[in-house]
């Protein structure tokens, strides 16, 4: 009976109670988010500006934008984005399935400090540029090894409370989630198979080499988008939405199907990374080719979370939370329809190693990945301090609407800088030379760096706004001054 | 025949098999009659808040 009269049942026969939940390092991974975020979010303003103005690179090699840039990709990605999937990953299992987490305090304390330290020890890394040179997966051998431990430890965690639940179905979120985990699992062990020079040494050298390097990688890194990114955060959506809508998900069939039409298509998709190069042609068109296929799945699932507002969009203006859980589905619609856009190989042409692809990949980032989660923290956050409501809702409306001014900024600024740019590298002259040199095209992305670097300034502002809007709402509340009290003698 | 002749004919297999899956797929999730069980499944995250409290007589 998948209604949760088996927790009621339980309940009643005193096996079952609210405080049977593990929620102190889930706590910890709700505050690791919002730190981690703003840390990623500040190394990003850092390097946009150094781009506009480069002399902010200061001359030193910790502070070049080549080391700064993989710590600002890692710190948003893993750092804030993971501290989010596993904080709200292990609040959802445990509701879902009304089972305790699976290892309980010991295993979540466990969870939290072996990813912090996973975090530290490869930011320590970059800036001291032991780094393997590959794109979001920098991190060198003994980072691996330790990620290794810490998500096997994960999936442990997560599938044994799963196969422990009180509940017989396993909820849609928990097949996204669970989907994620298994397969960054395999993606990371797949990407980093690598020989140290000695166990001492830091330096290690990969299997692979040449082309098939660099297909692994993309395989690797287009998963990494679509099952750390996408299915990750998806579940975050299925689960948190029902809850702020306070209804249903619109229909649990096309969840279904958005499953495993995801599952089954993702995969497939890595070669468009590597459009005209060294790739055998017929990989390349099968990378384009899955990625267009790749629509319907992503606008199902995105019909399927703004649907289940019907009835209930009259919330959008009284819930800043879910407000931020919406704009976020309408940003994943948009950048789900870009990107297999820019997959064909004839666009492709012009805008790969432009900025229009940074454009698309923040598009994603800051209005699916950050507003999903900042949705969910909203929510979230007052109810695992036993709170009733936020400290302040205007000044989640006043994030929302700096934050979406920064993505507008960031991403209109990133189209026009990158589309010229495409255009500015391909243009020939008469006489069949270059029409300009490669500096004149970096002259003339100026203007759009410092509208971008403006933009981030806006998000990391809203940010900052959220942490103490949080921040107020979950800290005690003094304790208030008897009436009678008299007043001390000047 | 040995493993790199039939290594041409076991992809286009596979593919097949892909396609086989997910069709099943598709057909199960979405035969009819099953309304009411996927809107208890949907129901979940509604049903997750602290049950009450047995009611006891004092």
């Amino acid at each position: 009976m998948p209604d949760g009269g088996q927790a009621l049942r339980l309940a009643a026969a005193g096996g079952w109670r609210q405080d049977s939940y593990v929620d102190g390092p889930i706590r910890a991974m709700a505050v690791a988010t919002i730190f981690w975020g703003i840390v990623g979010f500040l190394v990003g303003v850092v390097i946009a500006s150094q781009l506009a103005f480069p002399l902010l690179n200061l001359d030193l090699e910790w502070t070049t934008f080549g080391r700064l840039r993989p710590l600002h990709t890692s710190a948003v990605i893993f750092a804030f984005g993971g501290n989010a999937l596993l904080c709200t990953s292990l609040y959802v299992v445990q509701r879902t399935c009304r089972a305790r987490l699976f290892g309980g305090e010991e295993m979540g304390w466990f969870l939290f400090a072996g990813y912090q330290f996973f975090i530290v020890m490869a930011a320590v890394g970059y800036l001291l540029g032991v780094t393997q040179g590959k794109e979001y997966a920098e991190p060198e051998w003994y980072v691996d090894l330790w990620l290794v431990v810490v998500w096997v430890s994960y999936l442990v965690a997560f599938g044994g409370t799963i196969l422990r639940r009180a509940e017989p179905h396993i909820y849609v979120a928990n097949w996204f989630f669970l989907a994620f985990i298994i397969t960054v699992a395999l993606l990371h062990i797949g990407n980093n198979v690598a020989l140290p020079l000695t166990i001492g040494h830091a330096k290690s050298y990969g299997l692979a080499s040449g082309v098939q390097d660099a297909m692994i990688q993309w395989w690797y890194g287009h998963n990494a988008v679509g099952f750390f990114l996408t299915a990750g955060f998806l579940g975050i959506m299925y689960y948190f939405i029902p809850k702020q809508a306070e209804r249903p998900v619109y229909s649990y069939r096309l969840s279904i199907v958005h499953f495993w039409s995801l599952i089954f298509l993702y995969i497939w998709a890595g070669p468009h990374h590597l459009h005209y190069t060294a790739l055998p042609d017929w990989a390349q068109t099968l990378g384009m080719v899955f990625s267009i296929m790749l629509w319907m799945p992503s606008w199902g699932g995105m019909i399927n979370g703004l649907m289940t507002l019907s009835g209930a969009w009259d919330k959008l203006r009284t819930d800043p939370g879910l407000r931020f859980s919406v704009a976020a589905v309408g940003f994943y619609a948009m950048a789900t329809f870009e990107g297999p856009v820019m997959s064909v190989k004839a666009v492709n042409a012009l805008s790969h190693y432009t900025d229009w692809t940074i454009g698309h990949v923040h598009s994603g980032a800051l209005g699916w990945n950050g507003f999903i989660t900042f949705g969910a923290l909203y929510w979230l956050v007052p109810r695992l301090w036993g709170k009733t409501e936020l400290y302040s809702k205007k000044l989640a409306e006043w994030h929302f609407w700096i934050a979406t001014l920064g993505i507008v900024l960031y991403i209109t600024a990133m189209w026009v800088s990158g589309i010229m740019q495409g255009l500015m590298w391909r243009s020939y002259d008469a006489m069949g030379f270059l029409q300009y040199s490669f500096v004149e095209t970096v002259a003339a992305m100026h203007p759009y760096y410092v509208i971008r670097m403006l933009g981030g300034v806006l998000y990391l502002s809203g940010a900052v706004l959220m942490a103490y809007n949080l921040w107020r709402t979950v800290r005690p509340a003094p304790a208030a001054l008897p009436a009678s009290q008299p007043l001390a003698a000047e | 025949m040995d493993l790199f002749q039939a290594y041409p004919v076991l992809k286009a297999a596979w593919v097949v098999w892909f396609f086989l899956l997910f069709g099943f797929i598709l057909v199960w999730v979405l035969r009819p009659g099953r309304r009411c069980a996927y809107q208890a499944m949907a129901d979940i995250p509604l049903q997750d808040a602290p049950p009450a409290p047995p009611k006891r007589s004092l």
